[in-house]
Formats: C-alpha cells, structure tokens, sequence
C-alpha cells in the first residue's frame, strides 16, 4: 500500500515536470518584455538590463528554467508585475476564501447529490428518476453565472434572506461567514451535484440487480440498510473517481462564483492577473490549481482500497 | 488485385448497409429532435438576425440608458420617416437596445461553439491518429497531453487568453487547447482497439500503407464518437466563451455575445436584472439543446459509450 502510494506520487513527478514546462513558456511566450514591465514606464535601459540580470533572464533559456523551477519548488514564487508584492504573500492572503467555498460546496454537493442519486436508482423510472435526471442535464447546461445571479435575485433581493455579496473572514465569527458562504456554495455545487447524481444513479442501478442485494433482502435486511450497506458501499469506487475529476470544474467554477459573489479568493486574483497580464501571479496560479487537482485524484485513487477492499496495491 | 480489393469492397458495402437504419434511428430520437429544432431555431435567429424586429446591437444612445423592458423610443431612419421601436428587453447602461444584442449574440455564440468543436476535433483525430498508431511517438504525445489535461480547462483558457490582445481568434485558441487532448485520447482509444481487428491485420497483411490504413479502415470508425465529442465540445465552448466574456478578457466588449451582455449587466444588477437574465437564459437554452442533442447522438450513434458512462 504504501509502496503503490510512494509510486503513484511519483507517477505525478512527469505530469507536474509538463506543467511546469507549460506554465514556464508561457511567460516567455508573451509578447512584452517583462523585465521591462517590472522596471515601470520611467526606468531607463540600464535599469531594464539591471532588472533582466537580476531576474536572470540574460541566461539560456534552459538554465532560466532550471532556475525559475528551483525557486518554485522553494517556494519563491517571483514578484507580481501589478501588486509589486510577492506572488507566494498574495496567494496565501486570498486562500481562505476559495478553501472555505470549495470545501463547503464539496461537502454540499455529496450531501445532496449521494441521496438523490440511491433515491432516483432505487425508483428507477419514476417521477422522483425523472427529476432527478431532468435536474442533471439542466445543472450541466446552465452556466454558472446564471444560477448565482438568479439565486442572489431571489434569495437575497426579493426575500432578502441573505447578504447579497461579499466574503467575511472566519476569524471575524462564524455566523457572518456561514452566511455569506451559502450562496456561493448552492450556485457552484449545481453542476457538480448534477455530476455526482448522475453517476451515484448509474452505478447503483447497476449492482441493484447483484445477487447479494437479493440475499441482503432474503434475509430480511431493511430497505435503506440494503440501500446503504450493500448498494451504495458497491457503487463507491465510481462515484469518488467521478468527485475527483469533477474538482476541475469546480476549481473553473470558483474563478466564475468569486467574481460573481465579490469573494476576494484566488479565483478573483486569477482574473485581475488576467486583466493586468501578471504572469508570473497567473503562472503560480495555475501550478497551485493544476497540482490540487493532480494531488486530490491521486488521493481518490489510493481510498480504492477503502471502499473497495478487493482492490490491493 | 482482386484480394486486394476485397478489403475495401467490404468495407464500403458494410456500413452503407447499415446506414438508412443507423439514420432512421438517429431521428425518432427524442432528444435528437428536441435538441435538434432548438439548434436549428437558434441558428436561424442568428442568420436572420437583422430581419427580426432588431436595430443596430451596438447603437450606444446615452438619452436612453438603462431602460426597463417595453419602454418605447422613437426612431429617426435616415431619410426622416419616424417610427415606434419597442426596446422589449430594455437597454444596458450604454444605451443600447439588450433585445438586438442578445439576437445578435447568437450569431457570435454558435460560430464560436462550431468553430472551436470543428477545429478540436480535427486537430485531436490527427494527432490521436498518430499516437495511436506510431508507437514511438505515442509516449511522448501522451505525457504531454496528460500535463495539458492537469490544468482545469477554464485556467488553461484564461492563460492562454493572458498571451495575447483579446479577441475571437484569442478566444477560439483558447477554448480548442483544453478541448484537444480530450479528443486525442477518445481517438487513441479507438485505434488501439480497432488496430487488433482482423480486418486491419488482413489490410496489413496485402501491403496497404500506413497513411493508406489509417484513412480507409481506421477513420471511418472515429467518426461517430468524433460527431457526439464534437457536439459536447461546441455546447462545452459556447459556456466558456461565456465565462470568459463575462469576466471581461473575452471578446472585445463592444462585440455583442451573451457573455458581454451579461458582463456588462453586473454593476447595476440588483436595479436591472434584465440584462443578466435574458442573454443568460438564451445561453443555457442553447447549451441545453446542443447537450440533449449530443446525449441523443451517443445514445443512438455510439451505444458503446452510452453504456459506459
């Protein structure tokens, strides 16, 4: 187990090396000089040449990527061209507020799309399937965007319920923050509930007809013990692989839910680096994003064991 | 001669068999023909664009700005004649009329969806094509697709979007790099399977060559999981497109898509909802029906892959 663990981690190393390569050449592949950029309107061409060699980008461009991959792997992740901050200093400022939306949505979506999916299985074909399906391929169409904006018209304009917009720091007390944590969470789990649905649907339908389902049941089993214990632990190993892919959207969908709620996350700061043409914080943007989300699939691959004691490493 | 005909014979009398049942199953599809007038509707309002009650979408009247819905203005036509035009979605905060925008974003949504779907798609047969067959290659394409398929596909836009001045061609690019290693692993799959068929042995076996093969017996098997792909992909496109335009580094803003209607819509939604809304009911309209008709297209097209999903 552990060995397979130490493999598969290793397997991330050439996946990572590409990304970063990607992420590397990109910045060269940009059409201003950046040391230019860094050096502002006024400088001079020797503060430019200054700047360049401190930056290293007078070298080869394979030792400039030896380099630039060192820093990166220290943790220095360069200097911003539009806050003229370090890039490593702004991302763990706007962390707290992706990880609080994109861990309470994950945890939202599973909660509501698990028992949805074993319900539309276990009536399959019923109105209650219909739904739920219907739902599914509506969740998956509806962009992002729209389904905040209707929630914040409703919710928190016409009822006026819940605070319109904005992000409040956990520190800052609880309630404010569970608060306006809501709507951006319901808008951003919707696609992925309809991810999860679908697939929590599928594949318990599909072990429904197993014969251990019939014994669970010839020996007098309750239903939603049959439904939880024999059915859903057998349809698991889907359903986590289907969470895990599924983060990709999630983490494009964070980008969309900040800038719609005015959340000041690191979706919000990919965009105003986009905006800016601040590579080096778009770069470590997407390093951040991309290793996330390889990590977090490595990770559902290694609870096979878990859900699925037959599988062995 | 006459064996090496025989290959090709059968493979061209095989499937043009099949095909009027394959066709005729495709159309009593439900969501095929459900999916397929919305399309089509969609299609038709962007063609004839012009002709449906519309004025110039990037008319900017500063008298008229950020009007409700059904407020009347009266327009001067160039020759003098006066006449009523009703603004039945209202106007944004430039004045401009928000119904003719969001008709004419159609047109910008669907050539967009087609365009990026037609491009991944053929740039992702290629290159699957020859990781599937060149073994050598294959390691190396594949790696490099993995690494492109680590980074979340609107992430991936936004920074190739960062690359250069916004515009369609920007934004074509950007959404076709995250769509392509999706395609290429779909066809790699494929070749890797079919390249085991006795069929593709017997070609070999008779001395076809490779580029020979690849078009005449390998291909004609992609085309119907390509033709469901290529309809997620164009659904897939028109959202982020959307996103895209709606975050502001999309299509120039005074271009008229649903994006930039709604982008443009933000500042002042909680007084105009309007503005928010219509474009962006359109764009989950459209994205719903080109999905129902890529959900029909497996179901009927590939039974396969509908079993597997």
């Amino acid at each position: 187990m552990f060995a397979y663990v130490l493999r598969r981690l290793a397997a991330t190393i050439p996946v990572m090396f590409i990304v970063a390569v990607l992420v590397f050449l990109m910045l060269r592949l940009t059409p201003s000089d950046p040391a230019a950029i860094i050096a502002g309107d006024n400088a001079n061409s020797e503060q430019v040449a200054e700047i360049r060699k401190r930056l290293g980008l007078d070298q080869p461009i394979i030792t400039q990527f030896v380099i630039w991959s060192t820093k990166t792997l220290q943790g220095d992740l360069g200097e911003s061209f539009f806050f003229k901050k370090q890039v490593a200093e702004l991302i763990a400022d706007r962390l707290e507020p992706t990880l609080s939306l994109a861990v309470f949505t994950l945890i939202l979506a599973v909660a509501i799309a698990i028992p949805l999916g074993v319900l539309a299985a276990y009536r399959h074909g019923s109105w209650l399937d219909r739904i739920v399906m219907g739902f599914s391929v509506l969740g998956f169409s509806v962009p992002v965007f729209v389904v905040g904006y209707l929630l914040i018209y409703v919710f928190a304009i016409e009822l006026n319920w819940l605070p319109v917009q904005g992000y409040q720091r956990l520190e800052q007390g609880i309630g404010g923050w569970l608060q306006r944590l809501i709507l951006p969470s319901l808008t951003l789990s919707v696609i992925y509930v309809a991810l999860i649905a679908r697939i929590t649907r599928t594949s318990v339908l599909e072990v429904m007809n197993e014969d251990y389902i019939r014994t669970a049941r010839a020996k007098g089993q309750t239903e939603s013990k049959v439904l939880r214990r024999h059915a859903l632990a057998n349809a698991a190993v889907p359903i986590v692989t289907v969470i895990g892919l599924g983060v990709a959207l999630l983490i494009g969908g964070v980008v969309v839910t900040e800038s719609v709620f005015t959340i000041p996350g690191l979706g919000r700061l990919t965009v105003d680096a986009v905006l800016a043409r601040d590579y080096p914080t778009i770069q470590a943007v997407i390093l951040l994003f991309s290793l996330t989300y390889v990590l977090i699939n490595l990770l559902v691959d290694v609870t096979y064991t878990f859900f699925d004691p037959r599988i062995r490493y | 001669m006459s064996i090496e005909a025989l290959p090709a014979d059968l493979a061209e009398t095989a499937p043009a068999a099949r095909k009027p049942s394959t066709w005729g199953i495709v159309v009593r599809n439900p969501s095929v023909i459900i999916g397929a007038s919305i399309v089509i509707f969609l299609a038709l309002i962007g063609l004839f664009a012009p002709l449906l009650g519309t004025i110039d979408p990037s008319e900017i009247n500063p008298v008229f700005r950020n009007k409700k819905p059904g407020v009347e203005r009266t327009i001067r036509a160039d020759d003098g004649t006066e006449r009523q035009f009703v603004h039945r979605f209202g106007t944004d905060t430039l004045g401009r009329d928000v119904y003719s925008r969001v008709v004419y974003g159609a047109r910008v949504s669907l050539i967009i969806g087609i365009t990026v779907a037609i491009i991944s798609v053929s740039f992702g047969l290629v290159i699957g094509l020859v990781s599937g067959y060149i073994r050598w290659l294959d390691g190396i394409i594949m790696r490099f697709m993995d690494g492109l398929m680590s980074i979340p596909a609107i992430l991936l836009a936004m920074g190739v979007v960062s690359l250069s001045r916004a515009g369609l061609v920007a934004v074509v690019v950007a959404i076709v790099i995250p769509d392509i290693p999706r395609v290429v692993r779909l066809v790699r799959a494929i070749v890797l399977s079919i390249r085991e068929e006795p069929y593709v042995e017997a070609a070999i076996t008779v001395g076809t060559p490779t580029p020979t093969l690849l078009v005449r017996h390998v291909l004609p098997n992609t085309i119907a999981p390509l033709i469901v792909q290529g309809t997620f992909i164009c659904a897939s496109a028109i959202l982020i497109e959307a996103i895209l335009s709606f975050l502001g580094i999309g299509i120039p803003p005074e271009t008229p898509t649903w994006g930039n209607i709604m982008a443009e819509g933000r500042s002042l939604f909680r007084i105009y909802p309007h503005n928010i809304f219509y474009p962006g009911f359109c764009l989950a309209f459209a994205v719903l029906a080109i999905n129902m008709l890529g959900d029909g297209l497996r179901d009927t097209l590939d039974p396969r892959f509908a079993k597997r999903v």
